[in-house]
């Protein structure tokens, strides 16, 4: 096999729990984003855009809708003869097999798929950000620091600091010392989870981190700090630009309204650096005459009749006459009814709002009491549920029925 | 019958009255309802019939075609057993390059009609657009024991200033064709063929064979008009939305008539898309001021002004203050703020400055040429 100077090795076996119901039946990089995306579309891409033509991406949890999606990667052009994208589930070695116990130990029961390559360097992803990083600088300036270990790192606001792993560096961007979610940090420089090891030396330590059975296998609380413990060369590479976790209900509603802020926070509109995506081979959309659109991203397949106002609709989602839905996002194949009333929700894929139902409506004392910890103050109804024409389902309330979502 | 049908799509049309749109491109390239060119249309009905061998005849201006086409794997053409073959024309000791009619064409890729596997063979144009499976029409084609299938619809209007290759079927009660009439001036059968034909590779071979002998030059008037007494000819109904691209006329009645929902459920009806090159643009992103009604548009777009009745493709952008109205802009368009246009079609890549106005009528839009400025 032809030798790499890099392969990326991306994580998307994350449940994303935090997402509710929307990853009941898919993992997190497969959740729908900004109108014909999956969230795994931005890390892929990126990769493309840098030239990075092997990517690895390891899957646990839920595969079905991943595997299918990433089929055989001709969407980002990652089929290759040499190279390419290769889904990696955890698999039985001899007598045994285990599932991936970590971050790091999901590597390392790759190691052979990375060892076919025998690359210079390895590039690690996870599947839960939105950003666009051209990583062939990130490897430029791992190559020019001779660093073993290079994290990219965003500056972040001083008091949201505590919430990150913060990386303490030199003048030089030379780490000496890691903090995981400090309570009193040093510095603002957060790590994105984007790290590019030489190879070797990622080898030598996820073999020793595999024998310490003391050890959570994980990049962050272990592989990192051990290396720093030994004094490895590892760098910080700044970052600046749009990045944003979207491991919640409140950040991907976010994330989603940035597309449409204006000017909009997030652009995909550069050329040269296109976000490429599975299409869904569907028409244009169709705007009706009694449609209002305003503020609002809509894509291929849509029929709309009604108003949408600062709202994300995705392929093949329609609107029908005389309902409004604002500050929304409405997940492919979804269906409003007539008359209907979305405010500030997720309508998750293909599932149907009644004729004149109201989603996201002030809570009253009549709502009885129900959990909010993951939603804040955005409904979500999740995939392919059905709400009965007339119903009110009001502020923060996840609806999922036991026959809804499949 | 699966896997025993290839398809032999002839793009040479010409002499249609499209005006500037054919310019710089066969009518196979035309772009059409937002995001598709005609050829998209007919290629995506062979595959959805579970057809895998495609032959496409490419005659002139067949840059822009064989860029829009590839290696096919849009329509999943891309395969290692058939796939997708582009035959454009070749010089030879008795071919001059320049097919004289579309025997001539067909004889010239007789070596891969001869190397084609399958038994029956479907022969189609290009600027024809519907979307349907030809399963139907291939099982009456074996039922009937016909030797030759063309597939029709009923037509009720007719102009003869749109008149392009129309062959007129009258039926029997049986659905065998009894008298064809090209180009009539007065049709006495509302019966247009829709320039499909069924039949077997062996009887193609022969029939193009015996008319090049004879130095005969074109399929429908030399042989399926003379033949249709001596072999069994059927005619396969077809009762869905056909539109034919044969003027800019046409083009542009088409074009709005995709803005009717039965219409659009008919054309990309979702058991049988319609695939076509794919371009990676974002979703259209609309302004806190724009206006938009009855109008189809596609991803890449960003939308500022006013729209209406208008078919606007990908990758078009819409100042601020701007008023559109029954307008179809193509690809790549960039209109800028406070500007006018009214029944106007732009070809791609247009720009058109701050202010302008431009106004055409119904039944004469206003067409602008490619990659103008105004």
């Amino acid at each position: 096999m032809r030798k790499k100077k890099i392969v990326a090795m991306l994580l998307a076996g994350g449940q994303g729990s935090r997402l509710g119901v929307l990853t009941n039946h898919m993992a997190k990089p497969a959740v729908p984003f900004g109108g014909k995306y999956r969230i795994i579309d931005f890390p892929l891409s990126n990769c493309v855009n840098s030239d990075i033509d092997t990517v690895g991406v390891l899957t646990q949890y839920e595969p079905l809708q991943l595997n299918s999606y990433l089929g055989s990667g001709q969407a980002w052009d990652l089929d290759r003869n040499s190279g390419g994208v290769y889904v990696l589930p955890p698999y039985v070695k001899g007598s045994q097999g285990q599932w991936y116990s970590g971050t790091a130990n999901a590597i390392y029961q790759n190691l052979a798929f990375i060892e076919q390559y025998n690359p210079d360097h390895v590039l690690i992803l996870s599947g839960d950000h939105i950003y666009k990083m051209n990583y062939a600088s990130m490897l430029k300036y791992h190559i020019e620091k001779n660093a073993d270990a290079t994290i990219a790192v965003l500056r972040v606001p001083m008091e949201e600091a505590s919430r990150f792993g913060i990386m303490n560096a030199d003048e030089d961007g030379k780490i000496y010392e890691f903090e995981e979610k400090p309570k009193e940090p040093k510095s603002d420089r957060a790590s994105m989870g984007i790290y590019i090891f030489s190879y070797p030396a990622l080898k030598e330590y996820l073999e020793k981190d595999a024998k310490n059975e003391n050890s959570e296998n994980d990049f962050g609380k272990n592989i990192i700090p051990s290396m720093l413990n030994d004094g490895k060369r590892m760098y910080a590479y700044d970052f600046e630009g749009y990045w944003k976790d979207v491991g919640t209900i409140q950040s991907l509603w976010e994330a989603n309204m940035d597309l449409i802020s204006s000017p909009p926070v997030l652009d995909l509109y550069e050329k040269e650096w296109r976000i490429y995506c599975k299409s869904p081979i569907m028409p244009p959309h169709y705007i009706g005459e009694t449609a209002q659109v305003i503020s609002s991203s809509i894509t291929e397949g849509c029929e709309i009749e009604g108003s949408v106002i600062h709202s994300v609709v995705f392929a093949g989602a329609t609107i029908e006459e005389g309902a409004c839905v604002k500050d929304s996002i409405i997940l492919p194949n979804a269906f409003v009814k007539k008359g209907a009333r979305v405010q500030k929700a997720i309508i998750g894929e293909g599932a149907i709002v009644g004729e004149n139902a109201i989603i996201g409506a002030e809570r009253t004392e009549a709502d009885g009491d129900y959990d909010t910890k993951l939603t804040g103050d955005i409904t979500l109804i999740a995939n392919n549920e059905k709400v009965p024409e007339n119903k009110r389902i009001p502020v923060g309330m996840i609806v999922k029925t036991e026959g809804g979502d499949n | 019958m699966l896997g025993n049908v290839f398809g032999l799509i002839y793009t040479g049309e010409e002499n249609m009255q499209l005006r500037d749109l054919t310019n710089s491109r066969s009518v196979a390239a035309v772009p059409i309802g937002g995001r598709y060119r005609c050829i998209d249309f007919i290629l995506s009905n062979l595959v959805n019939t579970g057809i895998s061998n495609v032959g496409l005849i490419a005659q002139k201006n067949y840059h822009s075609l064989m860029d829009h086409l590839g290696s096919g794997k849009e329509w999943d053409l891309h395969r290692k057993r058939d796939g997708l073959f582009i035959l454009p024309p070749f010089l030879s000791k008795e071919n001059t390059g320049l097919y004289r009619g579309t025997v001539d064409a067909y004889r010239s890729v007789m070596g891969y009609v001869r190397r084609s596997p399958q038994r029956y063979v479907i022969l189609t144009g290009s600027h024809t657009v519907f979307n349907t499976t030809f399963d139907d029409m291939l099982r009456q084609h074996i039922n009937t024991g016909a030797d030759i299938t063309i597939m029709y619809n009923r037509v009720k209007n007719f102009n003869p200033d749109d008149q392009y290759d129309d062959m007129r079927l009258t039926l029997d009660d049986e659905g065998r064709v009894t008298d064809i009439e090209y180009n009539p001036y007065r049709p006495t059968s509302d019966c247009q063929a829709c320039d499909v034909f069924v039949m077997e590779k062996e009887l193609l071979e022969y029939l193009i064979e015996e008319a090049a002998a004879r130095d005969s030059m074109d399929f429908i008037r030399d042989i399926v008009m003379k033949k249709f007494n001596t072999l069994k000819v059927y005619g396969w109904g077809y009762d869905g939305f056909v539109a034919r691209i044969n003027s800019l006329d046409c083009y542009y009645k088409h074009n709005m008539e995709m803005l009717k929902k039965n219409i659009r459920e008919d054309l990309f009806c979702a058991e049988h898309p319609i695939y076509t090159k794919v371009k990676d643009e974002v979703p259209a992103v609309y302004g806190k001021n724009s206006k938009v009604k009855n109008s189809l548009i596609a991803d890449g777009c960003s939308i500022e002004g006013e729209v209406e009745d208008s078919i606007i493709f990908r990758g078009v952008k819409i100042g601020e203050g701007t008023k559109i109205k029954g307008c179809i802009i193509m690809q790549a368009c960039s209109i800028e703020s406070g500007t006018e246009l009214d029944h106007v079609i732009l070809d791609k890549g247009v720009t058109v400055r701050q202010g302008r106005r431009l106004a055409g009528y119904d039944g004469f839009p206003v067409i602008i040429r490619k990659n103008s400025t105004i």
